[in-house]
C-alpha cells in the first residue's frame, strides 16, 4: 500500500505525518516517548532547544484555526525554528492560483516543512505526493480524513493517565460520521491496541460501517459509557441541525450530551476528554468539563510536546540523533 | 473502391458467424462474405492472416468535450482515438456546451464529425431545455437533426412529474430514452460509494440506494408510460436485480454497464487516486461480481466506455475536487476481450455486447457484417500484448486508472463506410 510507503522513508522513519492508518505500533510509541521528554522541556524557564534550528517551516491553513495553529507556531518556535503562518482563506487560492502553483512558490522559498490543514479529505496527501523531496508534510486536519497530531496528544494524555493501553475501554461520543479527529483516534487506539473501543452517537452521525474500523457501535449513551475508562467527547457542529441531521442541540444534549449522571455509568477514575472548543451545554456539560474528571485542558498543553516530537521526527532530527540521520533520510 | 479483406477469422454475432473467410467491399459497403461476387475486383486489399474481423464497435456513451471543453478534446482528436480502438460509431450525451437541446447544436456535431471523418458520432438529444428538467427540449426537431435517442445525461430531472411527461412524449414520438439512474438528494456532495473506503478516507458517499430509488422510480414510470428506455452505466448488483425483473415482466428496457466497472472497485482508490474518481462511482467487489454475472446471462445488454477525456489539472487536487470519469475509448475492446480470458463470458457473447447489442439498443443498422450495410470493420490482432501508457493514448486525455495494465488484443485496422480510418 502507498499509503505507508508515502509517509515513510526507506528506513522505516517518518518522513511526512499524515494519517495514523499504516503506521506500527513502535511509530506511535516512538511519537509518545519523544512528547515526553519534550513535556519537560515546556516545563523549563528556558523554554528553547536548538534541534531544528536553521529549518523552516510554513503552516498553510486552508481552513481557520486558532489553538492548532498556535500549538504549531509555538512547537516550531520552541524547537528554534523558522515559522510562517499563512491563512489561505485570505490568500492566493481565493484569486485563482492552484494549489500547487501555490505549494511550488513556498518551495523554491525553501522551506523544510510545511503543516496543512485543509477542508478537503486528501489534502495533505495529495501535498505530500507533489512537494519536492527534500520537504515534509505534516497533517494538521484534512477534511473528514484524518488529524493525527491530534490524536496523538489525545494518546498521550491518556497514556499519562491510565499507563498501558490494552486493558482500557475507552468511547468516543458524538459526530463520529464527520470527525476528522475520531477516525485518528480510531487507528491509534487499535494499534496501541486498546481493549475495547467503542463509538456512541444516533445513526445519523454514525454509518454502519464503522464497524469495520474495529469499533462497536452504541446508540445509547448508557449502555455505552458503561465501565469505560476513558470518555472522548467530539465537537458537535451547529451545521448539523440543517441537514436533518439531529433535529435540535437541546434534544442532542438530552440523549449524548455528557452530564454527571450520565457519567456515572462510567468507571470512578475515568477521564473525560475533548478535542475543543467545547459547546457547554450541547454535548457536554459545564460541570463535568470544568470537573474532576475532566483533563481538557491537560489535553492542549501536551499538544505542544507532541507536535514538538512530529516536527523534529519527519525533520530527522531526534534529540541526540546526529546529523548524518538526515543524509539517508534524503 | 473495392476492398478485400483476406483469410482473417470474421466473428460476427448477429449473423451467428465465426468462420475464416474473406470479405468483401465495394462502394463503402460489405458486398460479400466468403465467395467474392460477380464482377468483382479488389483496388486493394488487407491481410487478415491470424486476425480477427469483427464489425466496428458501437459505444453508447463517450464524451469528445466538443463544444464546449475543448481543452479536454476536440470532435477531431476524440474519434480519432475511437478509430485508433476500433470504435466506428459512439454516442455523444448531449451534456455539451451549450447543451444538445436544438437541432443546430445536433447538426454542428454531426458536421464536425463528418469534416474529421475518423468515426460516426451520433449525438444523444436532451429530453429537458438545457437539460435543467423543467421544460421539454423540441425532440421531434432533434429526432430530425440526427438525434437517435434523447436523455438528460447525469443531470437527473427532479421532478417526477416532469419526468413523467417527458417520457410519454418521447413514447408518443416513438424514441428510446436513455436514463443515468440517480438520486440526486442522496448523491448530495457525495464523490465515492458509500462504504468502507468512504468511511476510512472521510470522503462523502454515494449510497448505492441513490442508484436503486431512482431506478426503482423510473421503471415504474416506464411501465405507465410504456416508453421504450436504456439505462446507461448501472453500478450496483441490486440494480440488475431490478433489471431482470423489468424485463421478465415484460418492461422495453435494456441496460449497458462501462467496462471499467467490470474490473475496479473502491478498493482501487486506495490512498486518494483521483483517477479512479468516477460517477456513478466505483462499487464493492461483490457489486463488480453482480455486473460481471448480469453481462454474461444478457441482463446487461452492452458495454460502454463512458470515455471521459481530462485535462491534467482536473485530476490534480484533492479527490473530492478533482473531475470524475475515465479515458476509455482505448480500453473498451482490451477490457472486454480480457472477460473472456478470465472466463467471464465465451469470445462470441463479449463480441456482441460492443458491436450488435448497442446497435440494436441503438435501433441502427451497425455492429454487424451483413452484406448491403454500410462496411464499419476492426481487425484485430487477437495476440498482440501492450501495455497502457500516457504514449499508447491517442485520446487527448491521458486520465485512465489502467496505465500500466498489461492488454491482450490490438487493433490493427479499422474501416469506415469502407475507409480506411486506422491506421491514420
Amino acid at each position: 500500500m502507498t499509503i505507508n510507503n508515502l509517509q515513510l522513508d526507506t528506513n522505516g522513519k517518518l518522513r511526512h505525518f499524515l494519517t495514523i492508518e499504516g503506521l506500527k505500533k513502535q511509530h506511535l510509541t516512538e511519537i509518545l516517548d519523544l512528547a515526553e521528554s519534550f513535556a519537560s522541556v515546556s516545563g523549563q524557564s528556558v523554554k528553547k532547544v536548538p534541534l531544528l534550528r536553521g529549518k523552516t517551516i510554513i503552516n498553510l491553513f486552508f481552513e481557520t484555526s486558532t489553538r492548532t495553529r498556535t500549538t504549531f507556531e509555538l512547537a516550531a518556535n520552541r524547537l528554534s525554528a523558522d515559522v510562517q503562518s499563512i491563512n489561505i482563506a485570505t490568500s492566493a487560492t481565493s484569486k485563482g492560483e492552484s494549489l500547487l502553483d501555490m505549494l511550488h512558490n513556498l518551495e523554491a522559498m525553501h522551506c523544510d516543512l510545511f503543516v496543512v490543514r485543509h477542508a478537503d479529505s486528501g489534502a495533505a496527501n495529495f501535498i505530500a505526493k507533489h512537494v519536492a523531496p527534500h520537504v515534509s508534510v505534516i497533517n494538521a486536519g484534512d477534511g473528514r480524513h484524518a488529524h493525527p497530531t491530534q490524536a496523538m496528544l489525545d494518546m498521550f494524555t491518556i497514556r499519562r493517565h491510565k499507563g498501558e493501553f490494552h486493558n482500557l475501554k475507552v468511547a468516543i461520543v458524538g459526530d463520529i460520521l464527520h470527525s476528522r479527529v475520531a477516525r485518528s483516534q480510531i487507528h491509534a487506539l487499535n494499534t496501541l491496541g486498546v481493549g475495547e473501543l467503542r463509538v456512541i452517537g444516533p445513526k445519523t452521525l454514525i454509518p454502519r460501517t464503522f464497524s469495520k474500523m474495529g469499533v462497536h457501535i452504541f446508540h445509547d449513551m448508557q449502555l455505552g459509557l458503561e465501565d469505560v475508562d476513558v470518555v472522548i467527547m467530539l465537537r458537535l457542529q451547529k451545521e448539523r441541525m440543517q441537514g436533518a441531521l439531529l433535529p435540535s442541540e437541546g434534544e442532542y444534549f438530552q440523549r449524548y450530551g455528557l452530564t454527571e449522571e450520565k457519567l456515572a455509568a462510567a468507571k470512578p477514575d475515568a477521564i473525560v476528554m475533548h478535542p475543543g472548543p467545547i459547546n457547554r451545554g450541547v454535548e457536554i456539560a459545564s460541570s463535568v468539563a470544568d470537573g474532576p474528571h475532566s483533563v481538557i485542558l491537560e489535553q492542549v498543553s501536551n499538544g505542544l510536546a507532541v507536535r514538538m516530537a512530529v516536527m523534529s521526527m519527519v525533520l530527522g532530527r531526534h534529540p541526540g540523533a546526529d546529523s548524518s540521520g538526515e543524509d539517508h533520510r534524503l | 473502391m473495392s476492398i478485400i479483406i483476406r483469410g482473417g477469422r470474421i466473428i460476427d454475432p448477429a449473423n451467428h458467424l465465426d468462420a475464416i473467410s474473406d470479405l468483401y467491399i465495394r462502394d463503402g459497403r460489405i458486398a460479400a462474405i466468403g465467395e467474392a461476387p460477380t464482377g468483382f475486383t479488389a483496388d486493394s486489399e488487407i491481410d487478415a492472416n491470424g486476425k480477427w474481423v469483427l464489425p466496428g464497435l458501437v459505444d453508447l456513451q463517450a464524451r469528445l468535450r466538443e463544444p464546449g471543453q475543448k481543452h479536454k478534446g476536440t470532435i477531431a482528436s476524440e474519434t480519432a482515438a475511437a478509430a485508433a480502438s476500433g470504435i466506428t460509431t459512439l454516442c455523444c450525451p448531449p451534456d455539451t456546451s451549450p447543451v444538445i437541446d436544438n437541432p443546430a447544436v445536433a447538426a454542428q456535431i454531426a458536421h464536425r464529425a463528418e469534416a474529421s471523418g475518423k468515426a460516426r458520432v451520433l449525438p444523444i438529444g436532451a429530453l429537458t431545455q438545457g437539460l435543467e428538467g423543467e421544460h421539454l427540449a423540441s425532440m421531434q426537431a432533434l429526432h430530425t437533426a440526427g438525434c437517435q435517442v434523447m436523455g438528460n445525461a447525469h443531470r437527473p430531472i427532479t421532478s417526477t412529474l416532469v419526468q413523467r411527461r417527458a417520457l410519454e412524449y418521447a413514447a408518443t414520438l416513438g424514441l428510446t430514452v436513455f436514463i443515468n439512474a440517480e438520486d440526486p438528494w442522496l448523491v448530495a456532495d457525495g464523490c465515492i460509494h458509500d462504504g468502507q473506503v468512504s468511511t476510512r478516507l472521510g470522503l462523502a458517499g454515494i449510497p448505492e440506494c441513490a442508484e436503486i430509488i431512482a431506478l426503482s422510480r423510473d421503471l415504474i414510470l416506464i411501465e405507465q408510460t410504456g416508453v421504450r428506455a436504456h439505462f446507461g452505466q448501472l453500478s450496483s448488483a441490486r440494480a440488475i436485480a431490478l433489471i431482470a425483473d423489468a424485463k421478465a415482466r415484460g418492461l422495453n428496457v435494456t441496460a449497458d454497464v462501462s467496462a471499467h466497472q467490470l474490473y475496479l472497485t473502491d478498493l482501487d482508490i486506495g490512498d486518494f487516486n483521483s483517477l479512479c474518481h468516477v460517477r456513478p462511482p466505483l462499487r464493492s467487489q461483490r457489486d463488480r461480481d453482480g455486473l460481471r454475472q448480469a453481462l454474461a446471462e444478457g441482463v446487461i445488454n452492452a458495454v460502454c466506455s463512458d470515455h471521459q477525456p481530462h485535462d491534467r489539472d482536473a485530476k490534480l487536487a484533492p479527490f473530492a475536487a478533482t473531475e470524475p470519469g475515465i479515458s476509455a475509448l482505448e480500453t473498451l475492446l482490451p477490457l472486454t476481450l480480457r472477460l473472456v480470458e478470465e472466463g467471464v463470458m465465451d469470445l462470441y457473447n463479449a463480441i456482441s455486447r460492443i458491436t450488435c447489442e448497442p446497435a440494436q439498443i441503438l435501433g441502427i443498422e451497425a455492429g454487424r457484417l451483413t452484406p448491403g450495410i454500410s462496411a464499419d470493420i476492426c481487425i484485430v490482432e487477437p495476440d498482440h500484448h501492450w501495455e497502457i501508457s500516457e504514449e499508447t493514448l491517442i485520446s487527448n486525455g491521458k486520465n485512465t486508472p489502467f496505465l500500466g495494465w498489461e492488454m491482450k488484443g490490438r487493433v490493427s485496422h479499422t474501416l469506415l463506410e469502407g475507409k480506411q480510418v486506422y491506421p491514420f
